[in-house]
């Protein structure tokens, strides 16, 4: 068959090859980046106060909301463009979809507001006035008494109604403890604009989920995610790296260490929920339903340790990214010359001695990167942890202020599996999607910034110890 | 009195054994196998002391095998098994009761390629101290310096005793590997082609090196270079397929080899 080739098509596949390889490098940065700008764009743009229109329509209906996208309809009908209204209270849904054809006007005037409630979701509208403990405000120094009122802490508010009105002029009345914040975009300048988007992507950061999750802040989420990889790596790390030692180091090199070594490599491709099915199985219903037995009968049948829980789920994802760590260490030890091991025996040290004073400090860079790489697998999984321990809202946080301050029983949430409820289980799905891009951000973000300091802390180490390794 | 002793046996023929006083070591009939397949086979021989003794030979001899069953080092090894006797100063080393530790201090050894450990230059050296019994820092850094001063490295790396030893350069590495080994006092030295990895002037530093060293311990030296063996070494062993072939004072065996297979080696009829 090769005689067939020409001489000058081998010698143009000589001359296109280094170019294919290119391609493929570039065709897979090319995607990478279209994630991570998507991620930002969507996620960080959501963050960003819209400029709110007031539409009127040909029939005479006055509709006021954020322009999110058009459509062009099919057989060549025209347009549509989705808005966002807000105003479920009053008209019954948050979404609607406007043929350009019919819209008349659209402005965007200053007096429009955007206030966000803890029930109903949105309002946009205007302000007329607030009764504010006997006092009757309208105007501009009603809007500057409500941002007042909501730039002090929600304990502290003073009791008052909102009177606000809806494109169509309907007239509704909202007590001022059921906002949480108010914004009227279209007056806002530039820089004000930006300020707000810095304070609404801490909230984010910092705050609570609200309404089930479709709006609000993840800082449960990182939390508990953070916690559970922290609790994953202290368990995870002394097993694997005495595991790789006495691989690498202690057993005798044949056919059964190969085995060992082959089944710890195709343990790294076990598929994750697997891991999570064991974890259901052993972890919280063996062994965590023997502790219930044993040392919480008095609660029963209602399970403490008998059910997923923080410790459950580390324990899980640390049998998961074991092999990660073991496979990891181990390439770290063999690739210590053995002639530091013999140099130091030869000066008369033990085996230990050994290990500890040459080979393990050479092999901490290797440690570093298996935990690491653990931890990156860890933070992202969330299929073994449906199993064993993660919940949509936990109704506490896992540290708190009450004895013994780490509740390593209780169920934590998960940036991973927030994303997941947030896209698919929402009553707003529609409305959540921003809220879903930000997290997958922050979740990429977190991976990132793991990553990063592994490879920091790996050179640090590698150039605290001479210049090459 | 040693003097006397290298007179003597120059014009002696076949010289295996010392009297008692005279020898550091004293081999006998060893025999070890690597997973069954022989490496040295009853070999015998005494090594002087305060002497240095260059075992060469063709690749595979067993020459490197050698140094390294004097300091116990195959026992890291599981497939290695051998027989025989090698005594250091009378004493058994495969004797059970033997202390493996004690032995590898008291029987240094420096290996082809410099290893400096991954750390400081001053804590390279003071490693096998540190090993064996805390040392108020005084006293370890006065060992530290008279340990570099005989490698003869002490002028070159004082004013960076706590930079990594990793920045030195090859000749430096390996003369700071010495110093590493003097610092624990051994009565033996074991070089296994120490300056193979080395420039020529890197060499030539360690060859005087080796010369100056006699006077305090016993130095067997393993080499390749034939020239390097006349230089340096009192004695020369000939070893070929794991047998001892010719052993005498460097200077008969290099001027009047007793048996032809040594002739045709040292002058490069044979490899």
């Amino acid at each position: 068959m090769r005689r067939q080739f020409t001489a000058s098509s081998l010698r143009l596949l000589d001359r296109l090859w280094p170019w294919l390889c290119a391609a493929s490098v570039a065709l897979s940065l090319l995607m990478l980046t279209a994630l991570l700008s998507l991620l930002l764009v969507r996620g960080l743009g959501h963050f960003w106060p819209a400029t709110l229109e007031e539409v009127t329509l040909r029939s005479g209906e006055v509709v006021t909301g954020e322009a999110i996208r058009e459509t062009s309809l099919p057989q060549e009908a025209g347009a549509e463009r989705l808005y966002f209204t807000g105003n479920r209270d009053v008209s019954g849904a948050n979404w609607r979809w406007l043929a350009l054809d019919d819209i008349v006007q659209r402005t965007t005037p200053e007096a429009l507001v955007r206030l966000e409630r803890t029930p109903w979701g949105d309002f946009i509208g205007r302000l007329v006035g607030i009764d504010a403990e006997g006092e009757q405000l309208e105007g501009q120094p009603a809007w500057e008494y409500l941002t007042a009122a909501l730039a002090l802490p929600a304990s502290q508010r003073p009791s008052g109604e909102l009177v606000l009105a809806t494109a169509d002029g309907q007239i509704l009345r909202q007590p001022l403890a059921s906002i949480s914040h108010a914004t009227a975009p279209n007056a806002m300048t530039w820089w004000q604009k930006t300020s707000a988007w810095g304070q609404r992507v801490w909230q984010f950061l910092s705050e609570g989920p609200r309404a089930a999750n479709t709006s609000g802040g993840v800082w449960p989420a990182i939390f508990g995610t953070l916690l559970m990889v922290i609790l994953m790596s202290v368990i995870v790390t002394p097993f694997g790296v005495l595991a790789a030692i006495y691989l690498n180091e202690i057993a005798h090199q044949n056919r059964l260490t190969r085995l060992v070594r082959i089944g710890v490599r195709n343990l790294a491709g076990v598929p994750s929920i697997v891991y999570g099915v064991f974890g259901l199985g052993v972890f919280v219903y063996g062994i965590g339903g023997s502790l219930d037995s044993w040392f919480f009968s008095n609660t029963l049948p209602s399970p403490t340790f008998g059910t997923g829980g923080l410790l459950w789920a580390s324990l899980t994802l640390a049998l998961l990214t074991l092999p990660v760590v073991i496979v990891a260490t181990e390439e770290g030890l063999a690739r210590i010359p053995d002639a530091q091991r013999e140099g130091a025996v030869a000066l008369g040290a033990t085996r230990l001695e050994m290990l500890m004073r040459i080979v393990l400090p050479m092999a901490v860079p290797a440690m570093l990167t298996g935990v690491i790489l653990a931890v990156a697998r860890a933070a992202g999984e969330v299929a073994p942890l449906m199993l064993v321990g993660v919940a949509k809202l936990a109704p506490q946080m896992p540290v708190d202020g009450e004895f013994p301050y780490l509740h390593l029983e209780r169920k934590f949430m998960h940036l991973g599996y927030h994303l997941f409820d947030t896209a698919f289980h929402g009553e707003d799905v529609q409305a959540a999607m921003p809220l879903v891009y930000a997290t997958a951000l922050l979740l990429v973000l977190i991976v990132l910034v793991l990553n990063l300091t592994a490879i920091f802390l790996r050179h640090y180490f590698r150039r605290q110890r001479g210049n090459e390794c | 009195m040693l003097a006397s002793l290298d007179s003597a046996n120059a014009s002696q023929a076949p010289v295996t054994h010392f009297p008692a006083e005279h020898r550091a070591l004293s081999i006998e009939r060893f025999s070890l196998a690597y997973a069954g397949k022989p490496a040295l086979r009853e070999l015998s021989l005494d090594v002087p002391r305060h002497r240095v003794t260059a075992f060469i030979g063709p690749s595979g001899c067993g020459k490197s095998t050698l140094l390294r069953a004097i300091n116990r080092l195959h026992d890291l090894n599981e497939s290695v098994e051998h027989s025989g006797r090698i005594e250091l100063e009378g004493q058994d080393i495969y004797a059970p009761r033997t202390n493996v530790t004690e032995l590898r201090r008291r029987v240094g050894m420096v290996f082809q390629t410099p290893n400096p450990f991954p750390m400081s230059i001053y804590e390279n050296v003071a490693f096998g101290l540190r090993l064996q019994h805390r040392l108020p820092k005084r006293q370890r850094d006065d060992i530290i310096e008279w340990a570099l001063t005989s490698a003869a490295l002490w002028d070159e790396v004082k004013d960076r005793l706590h930079r990594s030893a990793w920045q030195l350069s090859g000749g430096q590495q390996q003369r700071l590997v010495i110093a590493r080994t003097l610092a624990v006092q051994p009565d033996v030295l074991l070089l296994d082609e120490p300056a193979s990895a080395l420039d020529p002037i890197s060499t030539l530093k360690i060859e005087e090196l080796i010369r100056n060293l006699k006077s305090q311990l016993t130095l067997i030296l393993v080499t390749h270079n034939m020239q390097q063996a006349a230089r340096v070494s009192d004695y020369t062993a000939f070893m070929h397929g794991g047998e001892l072939v010719e052993y005498g004072t460097t200077d008969q065996v290099f001027t009047n080899p007793r048996l032809q297979r040594t002739e045709n080696y040292i002058t490069g009829r044979m490899t």
